[in-house]
This record gives structure tokens, sequence and C-alpha cells, in this order.
């Protein structure tokens, strides 16, 4: 006995939405939409039904309906409402899924429709500059290169400052691996559904043990029940180019200033030639990007596979990425809808051709007088290129090797594999109404191989006695890593509702391990078979460590309807990390929500559609500092260049090596009251957030009493730190119409950082150096002390004339004592941006749709080590036998010799940067309505507007050296969808 | 060296960068660069403070030095911890066990030293032993006349150890009862600096018996290569010749111990740029670190004749250096010293394609102790005052190229007095780790007694303060060591 169904779906202008797909959940029974919103399903068995209307970038609604034999059922009032809009929208957070409206958190999400468009590598490029009090700040412009991401600052001072990325519900080792800059880059960032960032510790201690520095969670696209089977292809071609050129002397100004300051040798080295050595090494580079994926489902299990491939290459010749990524998600119910099972695979397969950023720096300071090649015969084992030798051939000791050489001449390659998967059941039990088990178990395998190979012709691993035989010159080097992670989960979850309340209960145990394994290698001449050096030997043939974390956590949520929310969470977690007796940590966090709008006074409020107030609380821990066995006495094999000589023989030696057995947890505290706010049909929406996190029993590599242990710096629990800041985020949009539609979303985060305990600090005693620069070995511009900001530039403060030129070697003399040195280095400024700002439009008409994004740090300075080292005269004379070339810098300065400590090179790197603009189109159906094609052309870091007078004020860390510029990229991409 | 990994990589302590911290690099630095003997034209941190008289406790070259004093404590007593009676009849034979307790014994030897260069460097700080743990202890307070008395009675004590080899007993670059003769006799030497006590007897009597058990001075030349003297100082001065001179090297190779500090860091921070002056030491690279000033130059009444008295006088277009130097941080000015040569006594490089040295450093040699036994008697301590002038015309007789036990016309002085001892371990013993060391037993490293170029900075020389005789505490140990007290003036 079977009857049917029909309805329409709309969306919340109330046009019929097509294409919707429209199911009886727990069968295969359904259809999708037509062009006018309207569906009928036939043949439906009699009895009560759910059903499910989905579509991409929409929330999927269930509706309970109850179908009668041989009758007709009217299904009315479907209407989906786009993701972000919709309180309702479900929300991941540890170990499940809250509906939006009843987070207590500071949580948020970003779905792909939001993602930062244009050609992205890497999945944290997806939200950069969306999310306030998310700074990202990639590596450089090297294709996959490592990003710095700080949620809410530093809360550790040494140990690790990375959030804890949890991927389809897989913790991952965020470490990365031997081979790849960036362990994330293995992900492809097309396969991503939503990222979710949890801010605070009332939502981020259900992960405690590694929870301290926020939590990102990226759920990957998945198959819908009952999806029609679809195909979506997309392509994507970028040209990259150099925004932006070191400001260095050209050849003509080099060779004026040399001939009116140099001495008269110096002026005899002088070349003829006139190379731009940045333009030698800098290209215009290709990139493409090509995506397929199948989603839809078989048989009641819905299915998704991808296939993607990258080709990107580097601005810096030789600089290469190749990617091939493979995910498999499966997602079917069984038992009567009583068991879900997920599964997601996630392969990658990815070569690099590395390039040494130590190339870009040679290219800012080679001598421009010089050419890139020589036909010379003395050049000839060398390739051909010129380089600086001596009288009989042999290199120059100490002088810079010609880039373009050492780029063509080195060959540093890797291959790295990459799999993430789990099996998830969730298993909601027979005969117990809301009682769930679920069980994830999950693995993270990842393997890396590679190897460097500097040609015989290499300048900087010449060996003048391999002359006649050049496969004795060179240098071969091998490295390989193995990575296997082990995870199993399990929890029960039990919800319940007495009348206006509801209740949910949780309590789950984790096990993971965590397995670094590789081979070590000697190192060879380019023959591969003779030692570089020749007595070297292998004295360890590997490593392995293994972690393991084991914990135990749980939740309880209740709803007082819907208008009290309360959160609280605990966990408790071992690491092997630090010894029995102190290897467990407890972490406990509660969140209260106070969801206004509910109450009666505003229900009825048209213009506030969405008010509530949050407060949480939690404390969160930190273990992941130095090596894995650190509390243990170990002993360590010295190698073979390492011997000690006994006798006539040598031997290699057992090194004990320093230990802290009382190495345990830091932990860190967080407040955050936060405010959600809706007005006007939530047509203008968002949240304001303020928080103070204190990091206590601060694991920070400090001095141990001399003669106490077997180093004289170790790691341990000393000291505090504390991040204060406040947040605010805004959603608007102005305009809603059949045509126009404009959405703009503006985020601000400020953020204060200071040091509150270093443990003793005598006086006399400054504090700890951190920051080594360059050109001066063992010099540190960087200070960690009691109240300052974590790494504040410890600097001399820099006098200037009438004119506004500092005078050189002229400083403050800070204590009065009439000496210019250490003593007078005062604390000025600090690397890591005050405030980080965000602002994106997206404008739509019709069919075509125009969006941006502008990102902006303040507050911020940089070190421009470039200029510092370079930007004088001294250094341009080089060594007597070569000679360096200046940065334009020097016409400010006239500086002589080095400034290095001067404050002068502290540069307001604060900085406005258009990170996109995208402009798209929307062509609609094609192939007799059976297709669907979108086209796009996008720029990327469109405009840079700052003060910074270095290359990129963007440095993590601040300190500006050899940075691997970034490129500007133009994209063009289609999206064909069947 | 400096760690695990040759030459650089796996640290053995942090706050210095790995190369700059060996042990040999900074402890020759705080003994040379701060005298009349070298200056450096480097920039690196607190580099130029050596000279210039005006380093501080957060001088991190200071810390480093001290540092990697204390570090090398530490690995001795973890060493000697390791290896007890108890733990030795647990773990192994009794015959690898009397092995092992020959090594605990030389542990205790180094401990002793490097306890010493705490005394003379540091004058007071933390002392630490096998007994103390492991941890963030704070270990007690020693002064100086403690550490005396704690060197000399391990000194002693090792002297008359069975475990601890007989002299000239024990293979190449390991130490025996000569090696703690001799510490004994440079300790009781400078005892009157240390703890106001004169120990010249005991000093003449240690040093004599270290020269009377069979040492002998290196009196063959390396024809084209190198004189007798000059051949201590090559790439295989561990062979017969030199050797026999030698009582403790640290032994060094080119390829198999790596380091940037050792006499790696001697070679090539000596050498310039100058590709003649980088063959003559066997080296195809220069750090160009290194000038002496006039005061050793002058030590020197003809260099054509003493044959230890090599100097590098050409400047990089081989025009002529100047003794005097105009400018303290211009390399070119001042002369070069030709000593630490990285070339076999056949002439040939060892530097390999990675220019490591392969010279071992003298850290006991024969002719030390016969100038210290010379000093001691001269000093009024009990000896034979013939016997001290013979020695020291020995010593001169091999330097001017002349047989030993002749009598010499050129070489020879007639009688001894304090200032030529001075002069002549100056011009025996420069670049050998002793002249800070000297100049304050002499009351001339702080004071207007003696001005060098550049001394405390300025061109002429200027006497500083005494309190600079001791190196400050680093604050960086101050502020974790309730116990410590900083030395006066700092």
């Amino acid at each position: 006995q079977t009857g049917s169904l029909s309805g329409q779906v709309v969306d919340e202008k109330n046009q019929g939405m097509p294409g919707v797909t429209v199911l009886i959940e727990g069968t295969s029974l359904g259809n999708s939409t037509n062009s006018d919103g309207t569906y009928s399903i036939q043949n439906v068995p009699a009895g009560p039904h759910t059903l499910i209307t989905s579509f991409v970038g929409f929330n999927s609604q269930r509706i309970p309906v109850t179908v009668v034999a041989g009758q007709n059922t009217a299904v009315t009032g479907i209407t989906l409402g786009e993701n972000t809009t919709l309180l309702n929208e479900a929300v991941v957070v540890g170990y499940g899924t809250q509906r939006r409206q009843d987070v207590t958190g500071s949580v948020v999400a970003i779905s792909s429709k939001d993602f930062v468009q244009g050609q992205v590598t890497n999945p944290e490029q997806l939200i950069q500059g969306k999310i306030a009090g998310v700074s990202i700040t990639s590596g450089g412009g090297a294709p996959g290169s490592g990003s710095t991401v700080r949620i809410r600052g530093n809360s550790s001072l040494n140990a690790n400052n990375d959030p804890l990325y949890v991927i389809d519900g897989v913790p991952v080792d965020k470490d990365g691996i031997s081979g790849s800059s960036n362990p994330l880059s293995l992900i492809n960032p097309n396969d991503i559904e939503t990222v979710t960032v949890l801010k605070d510790a009332s939502a981020t201690a259900i992960y405690g043990n590694r929870a301290a520095n926020g939590v990102i969670l990226i759920t990957t696209k998945k198959g819908l029940q009952g999806e029609k089977l679809t195909v979506n292809v997309s392509s994507q071609t970028s040209v990259s180019r150099r925004a932006n050129t070191y400001d260095v002397l050209t050849a003509q100004e080099y060779t004026d200033l040399v001939r009116t300051k140099g001495s008269a040798s110096q002026i005899a080295r002088l070349g003829t030639a006139s190379t731009d050595w940045q333009s030698e090494i800098f290209r215009t580079a290709a990139t493409y990007d090509n995506n397929v994926s199948l989603t839809g489902s078989v048989k009641n299990v819905p299915f998704r596979v991808s296939y993607g491939n990258l080709y990107q290459d580097g601005i810096v010749i030789t600089n290469n990425l190749k990617r091939n990524t493979g995910s498999v998600s499966l997602s079917p119910v069984l038992f009567d809808n009583h068991l879900r099972i997920d599964v997601n695979a996630k392969g990658s397969q990815v070569t690099n051709r590395f390039i040494d950023n130590g190339q870009v720096g040679n290219a800012v300071l080679y001598d421009p007088t010089k050419p890139v090649r020589g036909s010379e015969s003395q050049f000839a084992p060398f390739g051909g290129y010129f380089q600086y030798l001596q009288p009989d051939g042999i290199p120059v000791g100490l002088a810079p090797g010609n880039p373009v050489a050492a780029l063509n001449n080195t060959n540093n390659v890797s291959d790295v594999k990459r799999l993430i998967g789990n099996v998830q059941f969730d298993y909601k039990i027979h005969g117990v109404e809301g009682l769930r088990a679920n069980l994830n178990l999950g693995t993270d395998i990842a393997r890396g191989d590679g190897n460097t190979t500097n040609s015989s012709q290499d300048f900087g691993n010449y060996n003048p006695k391999a002359i006649g035989n050049a496969n004795l010159s060179g240098r071969y080097t091998q490295f390989n890593q193995k990575k296997d992670m082990r995870l199993l989960e399990s929890y029960l979850a039990y919800a319940r509702q007495l009348g206006g309340t509801k209740f949910d209960v949780q309590g789950g145990y984790s096990y993971q391990d965590f397995v670094n394994k590789g081979d070590n290698f000697l190192a060879f001449r380019s023959d591969r078979t003779t030692l570089f050096n020749p007595e070297d030997k292998l004295t360890v043939p590997g490593y392995y460590s293994k972690l393991v974390l084991v914990s135990f956590f749980g939740r309880a949520t209740v709803n007082v309807k819907d208008r009290y929310l309360l959160t609280a969470t605990w966990r408790n977690d071992n690491t092997s990390r630090f010894r029995k007796g102190v290897r467990s940590g407890q972490f406990p966090a509660v969140g209260l929500g106070w969801r206004i709008k509910g109450e009666e006074f505003l229900a009825n409020n048209a213009a506030i559609s969405e008010l509530k107030l949050r407060l949480g609380w939690g404390r969160t821990g930190q273990q992941d500092i130095g090596g894995v066995y650190d509390y243990l006495p170990r002993y360590s094999l010295s190698n073979g260049s390492g011997q000690v000589q006994l006798g006539n023989g040598t031997t290699t030696t057992l090194r004990p090596s320093g230990y802290n057995r009382d190495l345990t947890w830091e932990t860190t505290t967080t407040w955050n009251a936060g405010l959600d706010y809706g007005f006007l049909d939530n047509r203008v929406s968002g949240s304001i957030d303020v928080y103070e996190r204190t990091s206590r029993d601060l694991l920070a590599q400090i001095n141990v009493p001399a003669g106490g242990n077997l180093t004289n710096q170790l790691n341990a629990n000393i000291g505090s730190l504390r991040n204060r800041g406040i947040e605010f985020n805004i959603n608007g949009s102005p305009v809603r119409s059949a045509d126009w539609n404009w959405d703009l979303n503006f985020n601000v985060a400020y953020n204060e950082n200071e040091i509150t305990d270093l443990g003793s600090q005598k006086e006399g005693f400054v504090g700890y150096s951190v920051g080594g620069i360059p050109g001066n070995t063992g010099s540190f511009i960087q200070l960690n002390t009691i109240g300052a900001a974590s790494s504040s530039f410890f600097v001399r403060k820099q006098v200037y004339d009438s004119n506004g030129r500092p005078l050189e070697g002229v400083y403050v003399d800070q204590n009065g004592d009439g000496i210019i040195n250490p003593n007078d280095n005062y604390l000025y400024k600090q690397p890591a941006p005050k405030a980080v700002l965000g602002f994106s439009s997206n404008v739509a008409y019709k069919q075509l749709n125009l969006s941006f994004l502008l990102r902006s740090n303040v507050g911020n300075y940089t070190y421009n080590a470039t200029a510092a080292n370079l930007a004088n005269l001294t250094n341009a004379q080089g060594s007597t036998a070569f000679l360096i070339n200046i940065p334009s810098d020097i016409n400010n300065t006239g500086f002589t010799t080095q400034q290095f400590f001067s404050d002068y090179y502290i540069q307001n790197a604060s900085f406005l940067r258009c990170e996109n603009i995208t402009l798209g189109y929307n062509v609609g159906k094609i192939f007799s309505e059976k297709a669907n094609l979108r086209l796009s052309a996008a720029v990327q870091n469109a405009f840079l507007v700052t003060k910074y007078e270095g290359v990129d004020p963007e440095i993590s860390g601040g300190i500006d050296n050899n940075f691997y510029p970034r490129a500007r990229t133009f994209t063009f991409g289609l999206n064909l969808g069947i | 060296l400096t760690g695990q990994q040759g030459p650089a990589g796996s640290g053995d302590i942090g706050g210095i960068d790995e190369g700059t911290s060996d042990y040999l690099r900074q402890f020759w630095s705080a003994q040379e660069l701060s005298t009349d003997e070298a200056l450096t034209n480097w920039t690196d941190p607190g580099i130029r403070d050596w000279h210039n008289m005006n380093w501080n406790s957060n001088n991190p070259l200071i810390t480093g030095l001290y540092s990697r004093i204390y570090y090398e404590i530490a690995i001795c007593n973890e060493f000697i911890r390791e290896s007890s009676d108890e733990k030795l009849a647990a773990r192994l034979s009794s015959e690898d066990a009397a092995k092992v307790k020959q090594y605990r014994a030389e542990a205790r030897f180094l401990r002793a030293v490097s306890y010493m260069h705490a005394l003379d460097l540091f004058g007071n700080g933390p002392f630490v032993t096998e007994n103390d743990p492991v941890g963030f202890f704070q270990p007690p307070y020693y002064t100086r006349p403690q550490f005396f008395a704690f060197v000399e009675q391990e000194l002693t004590a090792l002297a008359a150890d069975a475990d601890f080899a007989a002299p000239r007993s024990n293979e190449y670059a390991r130490v025996d009862k000569a090696a703690a003769w001799a510490m004994l006799s440079r300790l009781y030497l400078n005892a009157q600096v240390y703890t106001g006590t004169a120990r010249f007897t005991d000093a003449a009597i240690q040093a004599k018996k270290v020269i009377d058990a069979g040492y002998a001075l290196n009196t063959t030349a390396a024809p084209n290569v190198a004189s007798a003297y000059g051949r201590l100082f090559l790439a295989d001065n561990n062979t017969a010749s030199a050797r026999a001179e030698i009582i403790w090297p640290v032994a060094l190779d080119a390829n198999k111990t790596q380091s940037y500090g050792g006499t790696t860091f001697l070679v090539n921070g000596s050498t310039g740029p100058n590709p003649e002056w980088q063959k003559a030491t066997g080296q195809t690279t220069n750090w160009a670190g290194f000038r002496t000033t006039k005061g050793l130059f002058n030590l020197f009444a003809d260099t054509a004749l003493d044959t230890r008295g090599r100097f590098w006088t050409k400047k990089v277009d081989n025009s002529k250096r100047s003794v005097e130097i105009a400018d303290h941080y211009a390399f070119e000015d001042g002369l070069g010293v030709l000593k630490y040569r990285n070339v076999s006594s056949a002439g040939v490089g060892q530097g390999g394609a990675q220019n490591f040295s392969s010279i071992d450093f003298p850290m006991i040699r024969l002719a030390e102790v016969m100038l210290t036994y010379a000093e001691a008697v001269t000093r009024g301590g009990t000896g034979d005052a013939n016997l001290a002038l013979t020695y020291v015309n020995q010593i001169r007789r091999r330097a001017y190229a002349q047989p030993i036990n002749t009598a010499s016309t050129i070489a020879d002085v007639s009688s001894l007095s304090l200032n030529f001892i001075l002069d002549e371990r100056g011009r025996e013993l420069f670049w050998e780790g002793y002249r800070r060391t000297d100049l304050i037993r002499f009351n001339r490293f702080t004071t207007s007694a003696y001005l060098w170029p550049w001394k405390g900075g300025v061109k002429d020389g200027k006497a500083v303060s005494d309190n600079l005789n001791l190196y400050p505490i680093p604050s960086s140990d101050l502020s974790v060591n309730q116990n410590l007290k900083q030395n006066p003036g700092y």
C-alpha cells in the first residue's frame, strides 16, 4: 500500500528552487525539484516518514510526513535557507555537532561558498582574513610553503603555538614530514566543505591536550543520501609573477659608488656587465589545477570520489610542486537508520623541487657588474657560470656563489605521500531512545623521501682535489621519514528532552600514538659512491620515536527552553612525553549561554533577529615541546666526523643529554565573553568577543644552574604569559533583491601579549635572547623578558640629524655611562600584529558576481635584516677578492659599517593587502540544460599598501631575511557541473 | 668538539652559536685576545670586548666559556657517577671494569683541569660533583681558595692513584701521572694569585718530576717546512719527535673530529686572504680574524735567528703590513702570526675540501714545564738555579736551531730574571693559552706596568680596573643559582 507526496521547495525570497534533492529517509525513494521548485514522489509506503531536502550551500531540512495509502499528500512550507544565516545550522564541535544557536563557545565556521577564491594550494589559505583573531601568515611565495597560523596570539614561548587540526574527526599530525614544507599542503582544498575554528577554551577544552592554541576542524565534502549522480569538473590556470623587488643598486649606480668611495683594488674588481640578478632568478610561472569529483548515492550509500592534479611552478627558477590527490568518502546508513558509517580516505602524492631561499638573498647581493656566464676557461669546471675564483681556479673562500648557477646546479627534490583515513561508526542503540555509541578508527600515514644533488659544477661544494674527476666534486645527500599515527576514539552519548529542557551527556576515551622514524644517510660526492667526508661512517642507522596520548573526555549540555544554555566539558590527558606521576593533566571547561532573543520580550521584535550572550571559562594543555623523551636520561652517539681520538685510533662517543625529570603540562586558562547579534532578519549579524588567556607553568627554555645538569639550557615549566584581546565581526547584506545581492564581512581582532613571569630574573640579567640575525653569527635581535611581549625587539635607539638621516653609530646612551654597548639596548616594538583586520565583499548581479578580500595587520614591526646586513659601504667591499651589491637604503643612511642593532631597521610593517579579487560569471545551463558552467577570473595579492621598506612586511617572526617574495597571481577558472 | 655531529648540528650547549661554543676556542680567546698577543677585527657579539677589556656579565662569549667549563664538569661527574665501583661490579666483567676505572681516573683529571680553568678565569663559582643530582639543583658557591684546595687534592690523589697511568705508559692523547704533576706545578706557580700563599717550592718539585719522566724537547726540524719548534704545531705533530715533547695534546683530525673550534679555529682564524698565506697554513679558506700587536713582535730580538718568531708580513696585495696598528679593526693593520699550520712535515696541506685542522693542540708540553721550573726557582722556590738556567738555554738553543746540549753564543743567556722569564714564556708559549695568566702573575694584565696597543680600547693602551683580573660570573647563572655571588666590580 503506497501513496504519493508532492510539494514545492522555495528559497528565502519565496522563489522556487530547481534541482533540490528530495528524499524519503532510509529509502531510495526520491526526486529532484523542477525548474519551479516543485516535486512529487510516487509509490511511497504508507505511514510516517521523514522527508529530507538538500541542496549544496543551503541547509538541509527534515520534515515529518505521513503518507496515506492511495492518496497524494501535499507537503507545505519547505523553505531552504542559506547555511550562514540559519541558526539551525549544524556546527561541528569536538566529538559531535551542535546547532549554531546552542553553541556557547567562540566558534566560527566558514563554508566552501565563503572560501577565498583563486589559486589556493593550501587549505589554511581558504580562510585567510575571514575570521577575527585568526592570523595566517604564509611562509613566502614558494608553492606549498608552510603558513604560521596563530589563533589569538602566541600562548607559549618555546612550545608549539600551532592550532590542532582535526580532519573529519581525526586529529592529524601537524608537524609535517621531511620533504614537505607544509603538511596541510597534502590536503586538496577542493575537497573541503567547511573549516570551523574553535577559539576559546570552553569550545576547545574537549580536545584538552593540544587545544591551547585553538582547534581547526576541517570537514570534507560528502555525498548526500539519494542525491543524483553529479560530476563536477573544475579547471584553473594561473600565471604568477613577482609582485615586488628588493630595491638594490643597479650596475651603473653601483659602479659609480665604488668609483667614488672604493679603494683602488676595489675599483679594479668592478666588472663591465650589467646584470639584474633578480630578473635572472625570477620568472613568470604557470599553475594548472584540475579537479574532478563524482558525487551521488548508490543503493543507500552516498559517496563522493574526487581526483585532483596540481602543477605549480614557483616564481623562482627551478622551483616546482606537483600534487596528485584523491579522496573517497562513503556514508552508508544501515539497520533502519540506526547505524551510520562514515568512511573517509584522502591520499596525496606530492613531488617538490625546492630552492634554497639563500639564493634569493644571493641574487640581492651579487655584484651587478658581473655576468651570469663567462666564456673564460677558468669557468668551465663551473658549467661556464661566472664565479669568484682564485688565480689557481679554486673558489674564493667565503665568496657568495652565482645564484643562477646555484639554482640550476642544485636539485633538491622530494616525494611525499600521505594517507589520512578513518572509519566512524555511529550507532543509535536499539531500544534506548537518545543513546548513541560512536567509534572512530583513524590513521594518518606519511612517507617522505628526498635527496639533494649539488652537481659537480656547484661552486659551494667544489673539491679542489677532484680536478680531472668531476664525480669527486659536488654533494649528494638523502633523507627519508616515515610517520604513522593511529587513533582509536570511542564515546557514548545520551540525549533526552524533558519538557522544555534538553540534556546531552557524553563520555569517551581516546588513544592516539605517533611513530616517527627514518633512516640516516651519509653525504656523498655527486658520483653518489665517494664519501663527502672520507672518514665518515654511519654510526646510527636511523631514528625512531613514539609518542602516546591517552585521554578520557566528557561533555554535558543543558538547554532550557532554547534560552539558557550550559556546556561543560572535561578531559583528562596522559602523555608519554612526561614521566609517570606528572603525565596526567586535567582540562575542564564551562560555557554559559543566554539566548536573549528567545525571551518573550524580544520574541516579536522584528528588528532584532538574534541576540545571545556567551560566557566561557576553560583550561587547556600544552605538552608539545622538544623531543619525545626529554624527561629521560639519554645517551646519544656521535657521527663519523664527531669522534674523539684515543691513542692513534678514534672512536665515536656517547654523550649524556640533559634532561628534566619534572617536565609537565603547561596550562592555559581562558576567559571568554561574547555576544552574538543579528538585526533585520539577520541582514546584519555578527559577534563580539573579549578574552584573556593566561598560560602557566610555561614551557620555556631556560638556563640551568651551571653544573647542575648535562647541558646549560633546558626546557622547563617556568613563568607565565598572558594574551588579552577583543574581536569583532560583522556580516551585512545591504542589498538583497531579485537581481542584486551584496554581502559584506568585516572582522577585526586586537591582541596584547605579555610575558608576566620567567622565573628568577636577577638585576643585571636582561632575559632570553631570541631571533638570530644574518651577517653576525650568534647575534640576536629579540628578547623574551618579563613585562614585554614575547620576542620584543631589543635594540639601540638611533639618533637622527636635523634632516632626519640616521647618524651612524650614534645611539641614545640609555644608562648614561658614556659608552654605547649592549647595555644601552631597549625594548622596542613587537613582531606580532596588535590588530588583524579582514574585509570582504561580494556583489552579485544576476549571473555575475564580483568579490574581493582585503587584509590588514596593524602594529607589527619587522627587522629589515637585508638592509641592516647589506646596506652599508663596508659590506660592499665584500672581501678583498669580491664585491657585494648594496640595497638602495644606503641612500637613506650612508652607513659605512653595519649597524645591526639600530632601531632604524625595526620598521613599521603594518600593511593593507588586497588578497583577492574575483569576477565570476555563472553561464548557467549548457549542453541542453544538462550541465552548469561557471567561469571565474581572479587576481591574488592584487596590491599592497605599507610603509615597510623591504620586499614584504608580512614576515612571520618579524625578521626579514632571504624572503621568497609572494607572487601576484592571475587565475582563470571554469567549473562544470553535470 | 662541540656536539655529536661534526662539525656542527647537535650541539652540547645552548645560548651560543655551536661553532663558537668550543672549549678551546673560548679558552684561547679569554687567555689570548685579552692580551698583547692577539686582537681581532671580527664582529661576533662580545668578541671585541676581549681586547677592549670592557666585558660585562652579559658577554655571550664569557657566558659560553663558563657554560662549556661547567658542561665539561657535568659530563665528567656523569661518567664518574655511572662508573662507581658498585655499578661497575654490577655491569661489567672485572677486566672491563679495570679499563673503565682508568677512564674514571682520567675523567677526574679532566674535571680537575676544568675546575682549574674556572678558578683561574672566574675565581669563584658553583661547585658540583658526582654526588649531586642531575636536575635544576643549585650547586653551592666555592671561593677561589676552596677551588684551589679541591683541585690540589684531586690532582694529588690522582698522582697516587693506582688506576691512573704511570708516566708515558698510556695511549697517545690520554693522560697519566706526569700530566697530573704538570697541572699541579702550574697550579702551584699561580698559588700566590689564587690563594695569597706562594707555593714555588711545590711548583718546582712537581715540575722536576715531569722533566725527569723521560720526555724530550723536539729537536728535529721538518726540512723546508718547519723548524724543530714549528714542527710542534703541524698537522702531524702526533708523530714521533714532536710527540715526545707533548705531554697532553687535544687530538684533532680533519675528517674525524670536525668542529669550528679547536685548531681549526686557530688555523683558519689566523689566516688571511692572501693565497700564499693560505698555502703556508695549508688551507684553501681564510677567516681573517687574528693579528698580533708589536708587544709580541718586539719580544723577538731577531726573528731571522729565533725560529719561534714567525709572522705574516704581507697584505693581500703583497705590500708590507705595518707592525703598528692604526685601526684596531682593520685586518690589514698589524702582523699575522704563522704558528699553527695545517700541513704535514712533508709540507702537504691536510685541510681537505672542508678545511678542518688535523693539528693536535698541546695542553701541556715539556718546554712549559721547564719554564715553570725556572720561574719557580727564580721566584725563590727551593731548587737548582743552574738547572733552571740550563732548561731555559735548552729551550732557546732549540729555538735558534742549535744543538741543545752544547753552549751557544747566539742563544744562551747567562742568568735568569723574572722579567726575562715572562718574555721567554711569551716567545715560547705565545698563542698557546697562557698569556693572560702569566700577565696577571706578573701584575701586568690590568695595571699601567705594561701597556700594549689597544689595551682597554685605546691606541696606545691604558690601565684598566683591577677587577678585570677575574671574569664575571655570567648574569644568566646568577639569576638561576641563588647561592652565587658576583665577582667584585661587576
